[in-house]
């Protein structure tokens, strides 16, 4: 790894001063990818700021909404016993991502801002657009069997590698920050970025932008949910495909639907037309394999990925039925 | 006289004695230079960064508690808290496995939490308390979890057991050990090349049934 100047900042306020003051400076939370990036030499920071003991890791409900304190660390959130009974989605997302060591160390904001995990990002010796500007894609071309089928750019496929982040868009949830211009609320579906021309951005904070809490309202959603990630083995590896469905449901009858998918786009992918086309129907496997189908259109495939045109609708479909225990 | 002396020198070497007055001359500038810049520690306090501070090649004091000794000790900002505890504690019970997070050897407990060691800066842990495979045992009474691993055969190789190890206990600690399932869930993060997790699994199992303290 490469030297660095460390600081540790006791407020956020100085914290987001240190950020713009440096341009090649970092924070620093849980450091789960932070410090494998830096590592493997993907990113060089020259100055990281120490943020994980600044006083943002409360986890508090207000009214009918969860506040969740961005240093407050995934175990502690997936844990504890009001999220698991009104975010039980949350929940599920959190422990589908990692191992128990790393989810005693990432933090919810880390979380969200953990970078892609295509093997051309993380490989300095090849072509990657997201980690050198103008270098070119390895993957178009390439070995792209994890990579995207939704909302890409000749410029990127890489796919968002958050389970937490599937859950969060889907339960409509707001990421609070603080920057050198002040506070601001960001819908969750509007913190990460398509790729397009500047791939190397994922998301839409400003410089020096610091997360300071999510916020997830509580819904209706706490029976009838289910987070299902197919991956290459049972546990502890990142997505192919990832789907979060939430219903409400009342004589079995579909009041109200969330879906979203991980592991297809540059960003958490949420599903709106599906939903939309669940609600009112009563719940079988007809409903969810119409909505499944709605869910992928416009999908693309490249060489490597083609099983994800089909393993996405069967995933949603899967979902949907666990959720609601049809058979 | 001591003129004299000093001229009686062939002349090479009294360039050479020069040319060292010069040397110590220039450094010691550098150095009056250097302790009137203000230092990082000067910048911080006029940023509000308190607490600690560190440049490059700086090394840093840090208090840590390890295994329920305290000790002062001073690192480097870059040295994770895995290379701290072999390369500069020499507690090598801890291993270096893929060094990135990803196979569970270097587990270690902070503040009673399970982490990957390797993917923790140790400047970030200032006063925190660290429990190595070496502070499991009590003397030579060894842990309910270490005896259950050598009766059940949890070994084999053995490189990867002190991670192992010390992931099982937290696991019960979490209260995750519950089912074969759970358990096998919760210590994912543990990889086995030797394919010791039957005898693992048995192992949690037996310590967790037998209700003794962890």
């Amino acid at each position: 790894m490469n030297q660095f100047q460390y600081v540790r900042p006791a407020k956020p306020k100085a914290a987001i001063e240190a950020r713009v003051k440096d341009q090649n400076s970092q924070f620093i939370a849980g450091g789960t990818n932070l410090l494998d990036l830096m590592k493997r030499g993907v990113m060089n920071p020259e100055r990281l700021i120490d943020i994980s003991r600044l006083p943002l890791d409360k986890l508090e409900r207000q009214g009918n909404t969860f506040r969740i304190g961005s240093m407050a660390l995934n175990a502690t959130v997936a844990d504890d016993k009001q999220v698991l009974e009104k975010l039980p989605l949350l929940a599920q997302a959190l422990n589908a991502g990692a191992s128990a060591q790393l989810r005693n160390m990432a933090t919810i904001g880390g979380n969200m801002l953990q970078r892609t995990r295509c093997p051309y990002f993380y490989d300095t010796a090849l072509p990657c657009n997201k980690r050198e500007p103008g270098s070119g894609c390895g993957a178009l071309e390439g070995y792209n069997r994890m990579h995207a089928i939704f909302g890409f750019s000749d410029k990127c496929i890489a796919v968002h590698p958050s389970d937490m982040s599937v859950a969060l868009v889907a339960l409509d949830a707001t990421v609070l920050v603080s920057g050198p211009k002040g506070d601001r609320r960001i819908p969750f579906a509007e913190l990460h970025r398509l790729p397009g021309d500047i791939p190397q951005k994922d998301t839409t904070l400003e410089p020096g932008e610091l997360i300071t809490a999510v916020e997830v309202p509580e819904g209706p959603f706490t029976k009838n949910v289910h987070y299902l990630k197919v991956r290459e083995r049972a546990s502890y590896a990142f997505a192919l495909v990832s789907v979060a469905a939430a219903l409400q449901l009342e004589n079995n009858v579909i009041k109200d639907a969330r879906l979203a998918m991980g592991g297809v786009a540059h960003k958490p992918w949420r599903l709106t037309e599906a939903e939309k086309s669940l609600v009112g129907k009563p719940a079988t496997e007809a409903t969810f394999q119409a909505a499944a189908e709605i869910a992928m259109r416009g999908a693309k495939a490249f060489k490597h990925n083609a099983f994800k045109l089909k393993l996405g609708p069967n995933a949603i479909v899967q979902a949907l039925k666990n959720a609601t225990n049809v058979a | 006289m001591a003129d004299e002396i000093s001229d009686s020198k062939p002349e090479n070497e009294e360039r050479s004695h020069d040319a060292a007055r010069r040397n110590f001359l220039k450094q010691s500038s550098v150095l009056t230079a250097l302790a009137l810049t203000p230092g990082p520690v000067v910048q911080a306090a006029a940023a509000e960064w308190d607490e600690k501070i560190a440049a490059p090649f700086e090394k840093v004091p840090l208090k840590l508690a390890v295994n329920g000794k305290s000790y002062k000790l001073s690192v480097e900002p870059r040295v994770t808290l895995l290379d701290l505890l072999r390369e500069q504690m020499h507690l090598t019970g801890t291993k270096k496995g893929c060094d990135y997070g990803q196979c569970g050897a270097c587990t270690v407990h902070i503040d009673g939490k399970r982490v990957n060691s390797c993917l923790v800066l140790a400047v970030m842990q200032d006063g925190r308390e660290i429990t190595t495979i070496e502070g499991l045992a009590k003397g030579d009474d060894l842990h309910p979890m270490q005896e259950a691993f050598i009766k059940n055969d949890g070994f084999q190789c053995g490189y990867c057991t002190p991670g192992q190890i010390m992931s099982a206990v937290a696991c019960i600690r979490e209260g995750k050990a519950n089912s074969e399932t759970e358990i096998k869930e919760f210590m994912s993060g543990n990889i086995c090349r030797c394919g010791a997790y039957p005898n693992i699994v048995s192992a949690i199992q037996e310590v967790k049934n037998g209700g003794q303290k962890v």
